[in-house]
């Protein structure tokens, strides 16, 4: 009698399990085709809106983009849990050779889009331009004060992303050749939330894709002391005049076929890379 | 036990109709007698098995509950295995103790030293346990012993509201709204820091310590307070000395319960301390937490490697931290229940 009446109070739960199942279970019966894309949070709301666009002229695609760093999702694509990795960085051949043994086949690679590694300071502060050599010895924690690099007399503050994230790994080897970060040094979780401490801290300094860039001042960089400041601007990144211009690539598992190589293609179009603009990054041509 | 969710009239009448042919002489229609009474004991033959049924599931659930907690230990502490045996090349447990003090597990030489991990914690914990506890005890103090009754209706549950509030929202405020106005206020050099990390935390710790406080005051006997009011002792003087020791040993669990929760805590954590691993006991410097640490670094890691290990090592040691603590907790609560009351 205890047990009927507590059933009776489980019936309005137990049917909402059934129709959630129901629900779940129905979903592969129709004709829909589904890919998912892991990786890069510098480019996570470029994913999300090429499949936005692309779900909403084809409705029987389904893409579902989540970011957590460049490392997560080609983790994920070596373990077979995602079907294309954004990464901000090229994938170390340690990695393509683990993804041969684990799945067999070979990864494609393929730029989608161009971004600017900009460092970011905030919007008070003086300094306009830095050296590639300065960048390197304040993120060393060598160069400690904004006064050695032509700033006020405060201490610089660090701000950068965790070691999960493409862009810890491109901006340790390309600007600090593979030194490490201080132990000052601030790893926040996702560019975003870099972007919202630089903008809220007038000694903070910080780096990250050039599509988060607002509320913030990018600096200009030039490559030797009295050497021409460079903008992380589009013409200067296309011109790869701009230091730290990269790729940002889709990574697959053999060649990209079905929905995957269709929407692919479709990111390449000129339709796709209109979209890269309009988030704020470049496109390839 | 309630028996009662369900009136069956079968089982109400048959006993009283049995017990009143047996008043007026039970030979006098005995078949009528004779079936009631089969009736009504296969009726309570029912209930037992029901009953043992339902104690029985009762206790495959608990069983498994325990069951999942043991295999999730054993599970982390699986993972953490060939560190812990010495087999991995890289490190091992006795350089993640030993100097240089450093975490830095992306590089040429990795460095994977805990103890940076193990201060960041502590200092976190500490000072969310120092800017929480006053308050939570002070709130439940006055919510049990001197608010007025309508008040305590909407107090308590006002405060075990902040316990559901997600962490991740916390901390979104801490990061967006606390720092800057920590910051402006006291003038620090670092926005991200572990005390305003900790302050966040103590939002979360806050509730647990007042919600059990609360009721450890409340299941304070009255009389305690009525020998004390009649001995003329003021209302203050009553809450403190008397109703306060009292509740001593429901005190120390839900501070037991709070430090769990603050050293366990991730998101808060994640957002607004800063991730900096410094070596420092300088409260308004950044610090690392072994948790945040563990949220951070465990998606990128290859799966066995030596990173993975160490990611693990530290579930393993946070999980034994808790559980020392909950031991510790539950010690001096024994040991005050005893001086309290006499018995354990």
């Amino acid at each position: 009698m205890i047990i009927k009446t507590q059933a009776r109070q489980l019936y309005p739960f137990l049917a909402a399990v059934c129709v959630l199942a129901l629900g779940t279970s129905c979903a592969p019966v129709t004709n829909q085709q589904s890919v998912t894309v892991k990786g890069s949070d510098t480019m996570v709301q470029l994913g999300q809106r090429w499949a936005e666009v692309y779900m909403n002229e084809h409705l029987d695609a389904v893409l579902q983009v989540t970011g957590g760093g460049s490392g997560t999702g080609i983790a994920a694509l070596i373990n077979g849990s995602t079907d294309i990795a954004q990464a901000s960085r090229i994938m170390k051949d340690e990695e393509k050779e683990s993804a041969l043994e684990h799945r067999g086949q070979a990864v494609s690679e393929i730029a989608v889009a161009l971004d600017a590694l900009a460092v970011y300071v905030n919007e008070d502060n003086p300094v306009e331009a830095l050296t590639i050599a300065q960048i390197d010895g304040i993120f060393r924690g060598e160069v400690t004060n904004w006064s050695q690099v032509g700033g006020p007399d405060a201490a610089i503050i660090l701000y950068g992303r965790e070691n999960s994230s493409g862009t810890y790994v491109y901006f340790k080897e390309e600007v600090m050749g593979d030194a490490d970060f201080p132990t000052h040094y601030q790893a926040l979780p996702g560019t975003a939330a870099v972007i919202n401490a630089v903008s809220n801290d007038p000694n903070g300094m910080g780096y990250g894709g050039i599509g988060y860039a607002s509320g913030v001042k990018t600096v200009a960089i030039s490559l030797e002391e009295g050497g021409e400041p460079i903008e992380p601007s589009e013409s200067n990144v296309l011109t790869n005049a701009y230091p730290l211009s990269r790729n940002l690539y889709f990574y697959t598992i053999g060649e990209p076929d079905g929905l995957m190589g269709e929407f692919i293609d479709w990111t390449l179009s000129p339709e796709g890379q209109e979209i890269v603009s309009e988030v704020g990054y470049y496109p390839l041509r | 036990m309630s028996f009662t969710s369900e009136p069956d009239p079968s089982s109400n009448d048959d006993p009283s109709s049995h017990e009143a042919h047996d008043e007026s002489g039970s030979e006098n229609r005995p078949g009528v007698s004779r079936f009631s009474g089969t009736k009504a004991k296969s009726n309570l033959r029912l209930r037992r098995r029901l009953d043992k049924l339902a104690e029985n599931a009762i206790f495959g659930v608990s069983l498994a509950a325990i069951s999942i907690i043991f295999l999730i230990f054993v599970y982390v502490a699986r993972e953490a295995w060939p560190l812990i045996a010495g087999a991995v090349e890289e490190t091992s447990v006795g350089a993640m103790f030993m100097s240089p003090f450093e975490w830095q597990p992306v590089s040429i030489t990795s460095r994977y030293s805990v103890i940076p991990l193990l201060v960041g914690t502590l200092k976190v914990t500490l000072i969310a346990m120092l800017v929480g506890t006053p308050v939570a005890l002070a709130a439940a103090l006055y919510t049990a012993e001197f608010a007025p009754p309508r008040l305590k209706e909407w107090i308590k549950p006002t405060v075990e509201l902040l316990a559901g509030i997600p962490s991740v929202v916390v901390g979104f405020f801490a990061l967006i709204v606390l720092a800057s106005w920590i910051q402006d206020v006291l003038g620090l050099q670092f926005r991200l820091n572990a005390f305003t990390a900790g302050v966040a935390l103590s939002l979360a710790v806050i509730p647990i310590i007042y919600t059990v406080t609360e009721d450890a005051l409340s299941a304070v006997p009255r009389t305690y307070k009525e020998a004390s009011l009649a001995l003329g002792a003021s209302k203050v003087q009553t809450a403190v000395r008397v109703v306060l020791p009292a509740a001593s040993p429901g005190i120390g669990a839900a501070l037991t319960l709070g430090l769990g929760r603050a050293i366990g805590e991730t998101m808060i954590v994640l957002m607004v301390s800063g991730n900096a691993a410094v070596l420092s006991l300088d409260p308004f410097s950044g610090a690392r937490t072994m948790s945040a640490t563990i949220a951070a670094e465990l998606g990128e890691v290859i799966f066995g490697g030596e990173h993975y290990r160490v990611l693990f090592f530290l579930g393993v040691l946070l999980f034994i931290i808790t559980t020392g603590l909950n031991w510790v907790g539950d010690r001096i609560n024994t040991g005050l229940r005893k001086k309290l009351f006499g018995n354990a």
